[in-house]
Parts: structure tokens; sequence; C-alpha cells
């Protein structure tokens, strides 16, 4: 065992390559995150920042290099994999919640089976992230039931349940109508503010500019630009940034 | 149609022995199969060539052959059971293969994103089937699975042609070979048996059906 010090990255990729069959996905990609930084990858469709987020936690396999979270190396499928993805929060563009439990057990469910905690303290523990993220009298409901951006807040709330070391978003607000995007980013903005390490694949600027600390933008599989948002967005370096700003702000 | 009222008492012990072979091997059949779909849809690429091998085998050969095998095989390696035992084995054998694949077809039915999150929230590959996959999947796996169960049901006339003895089949045959009674009547209490069993399993099976929609 290595002694893992503050200044371990939480996360490391270093040199990751990645195929869809032909198709290179991710090119040569290495990138730290320091605990507590707030990263939101930029860039348009098909450029792999999904695909980014999706292998550090493991859900893509990658073909070369090496990714690592608070120091410690992905490990292959099996029982440390699943430990470490209990320290790793996802949230997913579909909200993925579990369609046949309600609200709390969605929220109750990784910690009791996971983290091994009673039901009475889980359930305790899960109403409270449910009154932060505004959606405690919703408890009793199933995910059905509830508006997208309500979807999304209990799925934040399932998320954040396990105690993660880092949040990993992807798109997390693209599924969503346009008036239930804010009462998503909010808590986002909340849990930014609070510290969390957390990566966010999104095409909200309003957000890149307000919470993030450092911004990716990526273009054919490989990181284009690395800078903090008021570089990226006052004055990008790459052309091909430029031509995504032009597009995306004109409207 | 006198010998069905003269011989009723065979024809309801006939019915007995068909309704204990088909709960054992149907209850046997639904743990191997659903543990036989679990390695189908495994991260381990062994599980996966296995689950793959077993439903290739058991799917492909004729039932006649399998219980050949279960009736003659088994006891010349000097492994020794009744019948009962092995007729009852070799069935639900054969009849997990079935019920993997219905079983593996609701899996599949449920989203992938579903998988996902209960993997990133950190739940193993076991817990991620239990108690998330297979719930949802159940809707969708009953109707399939009720076909299988009821083809087994009558398959077990083949284990009976085999010797398991006493069945639906065998009185049927005991009747009009050796007792030289009319055949027609003799089948017609046979079909009668069969049907007394499979009518109220199908309406069973509709009845779960209409239960797991509404717990959605």
């Amino acid at each position: 065992m290595t002694e893992v010090s503050t200044d371990t990255p939480m996360i490391r990729v270093s040199a990751v390559d990645k195929y869809f069959g032909s198709l290179h996905v991710l090119k040569d990609i290495n990138l730290e995150i320091p605990r507590g930084q707030v990263v939101v990858v930029l860039g348009p469709s098909g450029s792999g920042k999904s695909t980014l987020c999706r292998v550090l936690n493991r859900l893509e396999t990658i073909d070369s290099g090496a990714v690592a979270v608070d120091g410690v190396p992905l490990p292959e499928e099996g029982r440390a994999l699943a430990e470490l993805r209990a320290d790793v929060g996802m949230v997913f563009q579909q909200f993925n919640l579990f369609a046949h439990k309600s609200i709390i057990d969605n929220v109750t469910l990784g910690p009791i089976k996971v983290r091994k905690l009673g039901k009475d303290e889980a359930r305790e523990e899960g109403m409270r992230l449910l009154r932060r993220v505004g959606i405690a009298d919703q408890a009793e409901k199933y995910p059905a039931q509830l508006s997208g951006g309500q979807q999304q807040r209990a799925a934040i709330a399932r998320a954040l349940a396990m105690r993660p070391k880092v949040m990993l978003f992807d798109e997390p607000t693209s599924a969503l109508d346009p008036e239930m995007v804010n009462e998503v980013l909010e808590v986002m903005a909340g849990l930014a503010d609070e510290g969390m390490t957390m990566l966010v694949v999104s095409h909200e600027m309003g957000f890149a500019r307000r919470a993030a600390h450092r911004v990716l933008f990526m273009a054919d599989g490989e990181v284009v630009e690395d800078s903090s948002p008021e570089t990226f967005f006052d004055s990008p370096g790459s052309e091909r940034a430029k031509d995504f700003l032009g597009k995306i702000l004109t409207h | 149609m006198q010998v069905l009222i003269d011989n009723y008492h065979l024809y309801l012990r006939g019915l007995g022995t068909t309704l204990q072979i088909c709960l054992y091997a149907g209850l046997l059949t639904l743990v191997v199969g659903t543990f036989i779909a679990g390695c189908r849809v495994a991260p381990l690429t062994p599980l996966r060539a296995f689950g793959t091998a077993w439903v290739t085998v058991f799917r492909n050969c004729p039932l006649a052959v399998v219980l050949f095998f279960m009736a003659f095989g088994i006891p010349a390696l000097g492994i020794n059971a009744s019948y009962f035992v092995f007729g009852t084995i070799g069935l639900a054998l054969y009849t997990s293969a079935f019920v993997c694949e219905a079983i593996r077809s609701g899996i599949n039915a449920v989203s992938p994103g579903q998988a996902e999150a209960a993997r990133s929230v950190g739940l193993g590959f076991g817990q991620t089937l239990r108690l998330v996959i297979l719930p949802q999947a159940v809707r969708s796996i009953i109707p399939p699975l009720g076909s299988v169960m009821i083809a087994m049901i009558k398959n077990s006339a083949i284990a009976g042609a085999f010797g398991i003895g006493g069945d639906l089949y065998a009185v049927g045959i005991r009747q009009s070979s050796a007792q030289g009674e009319e055949i027609i009547p003799v089948l017609l209490g046979v079909a009668l048996g069969y049907l007394i069993i499979t009518i109220p399993a199908g309406l069973l099976l509709g009845y779960v059906e209409r239960k797991v929609a509404i717990a959605r």
C-alpha cells in the first residue's frame, strides 16, 4: 500500500486510448483532476467527452493507458471495481432511476446493500439528501411519476447517498425540458461550492462560467483546450474552439 | 367410456404422479434456468461460454436423447437412483435451456441504463441482477416462461414413456396395450388428465402476469 497524500490527484488519466471498432474515440488522453476541482468538459457531439466520463468508473473499458481514482488504479471487473465505483458518484443523461423502486428506495439501496447501513439510518440520511435537493415530498413516489428535473435531482441524491469522493455528470441536463434545467444546475452549483470534486460533461455555458474552475474542450477524441472558464470563453486559443463557441453562442 | 369410470382411480393416481414430476422438474428447472441465464449475461467470458454451451446442448438435443442418457448412461456410470429421480432431472435440465432463454430475453428488455446505474452505486453483478434487473424483467419473462412450463408438463409424457411408471402416460399405455381396452376413450382420459394440469397452470400464469404488471 502506498501512502495516499493529499496532493494525490483525485483522478489521473494517463495516455488513454479507446476505440469503438475502427473509430478512435479517445486519443492519448492525459488528465489530472486535483481534489475539490470542478471541471466542465465541452465539445461537439461525437468528440468523446461522454466516453471520457464513462471511462473514469469503467463503464467503458480502455484499450491502452491507465486510469486511477484517488491514487488507486481502476481494477478489473469484480468486487474491487464495485468498491471503487461506490466511491464515484455518477449522474446520467437519462437519470436511470430504478423504475421499480420508490424515490427513497432508490436513494437507500446502495447505502443498505453496499455500505451495509441499517434501514432506519439509511432512510434518515436519504430523507436529508432529498430535502437538500428539494424533493422530500416526493419520497414515496415512483420515478415515472416525477418530472425530469425532479428525477435528475433524485439521481443526484442517490449518488450523494454513497458519500462519493468524486461526482461524474454525463450531460445531466440534456434530456430536460428547458424550464427544469436550472433546478438541477442549482443543486450542482451547491455541490461545487461545498468543495466536491466534479467532472461535468455539459453544454451549459452559464454553469461552466459560474461554477467551473477549469474547462476542457474536446474534439475528435482529443483534449484541444484545457484552460480557465474566463480564458476559454473570452479568448479561446484554437480555431476549433472558436468555431464551436461561434455555433452555440450565436442563438 | 366405461373404461374411464371403472378405472378412475388409476387415472387419478397417474394424474398425481405426473403432477409430482412436473412440480419437482418445474422448481429445479427454474433454479437451473435462472442460474444459466445469469451466466449468459455475466461479465466473465468463461461463465458466458458455459451458459452458451449449456443452452446449445440442451436446446438442440431431442428430449428423448437426454432422457435416454439419464435412463441408461447415468446408471452405467455407477450412479444409482430411481428413474423417477433421473427422469425428473433429465426433464428439468432439458427445459432449463428454454427457461434460460426466456429469462435472458426479459433481461435484455430492461434498459441497459438500469444496470449501469446499479453498477455505479457499487452493486456487484449478482446484486445488480437480483435487486434491479430481474424484478423489472419479470413482466416480460412470464408469457414466454408460461409456454415453456406448459411444454414441460406435456413433455413429462416422454419421461413417462421411459418408464417412470404410474404417470398419466403409463396408465394410458397399460390400459390400451396390456389390457386391450379400446384406445380412443383411454387416450381421451389421458388427454383430460393433462388438460386438468395445463389449463389451470395457464390461468395461474395469466393471473401472475396481471399481478406483476400492476406492481410495475
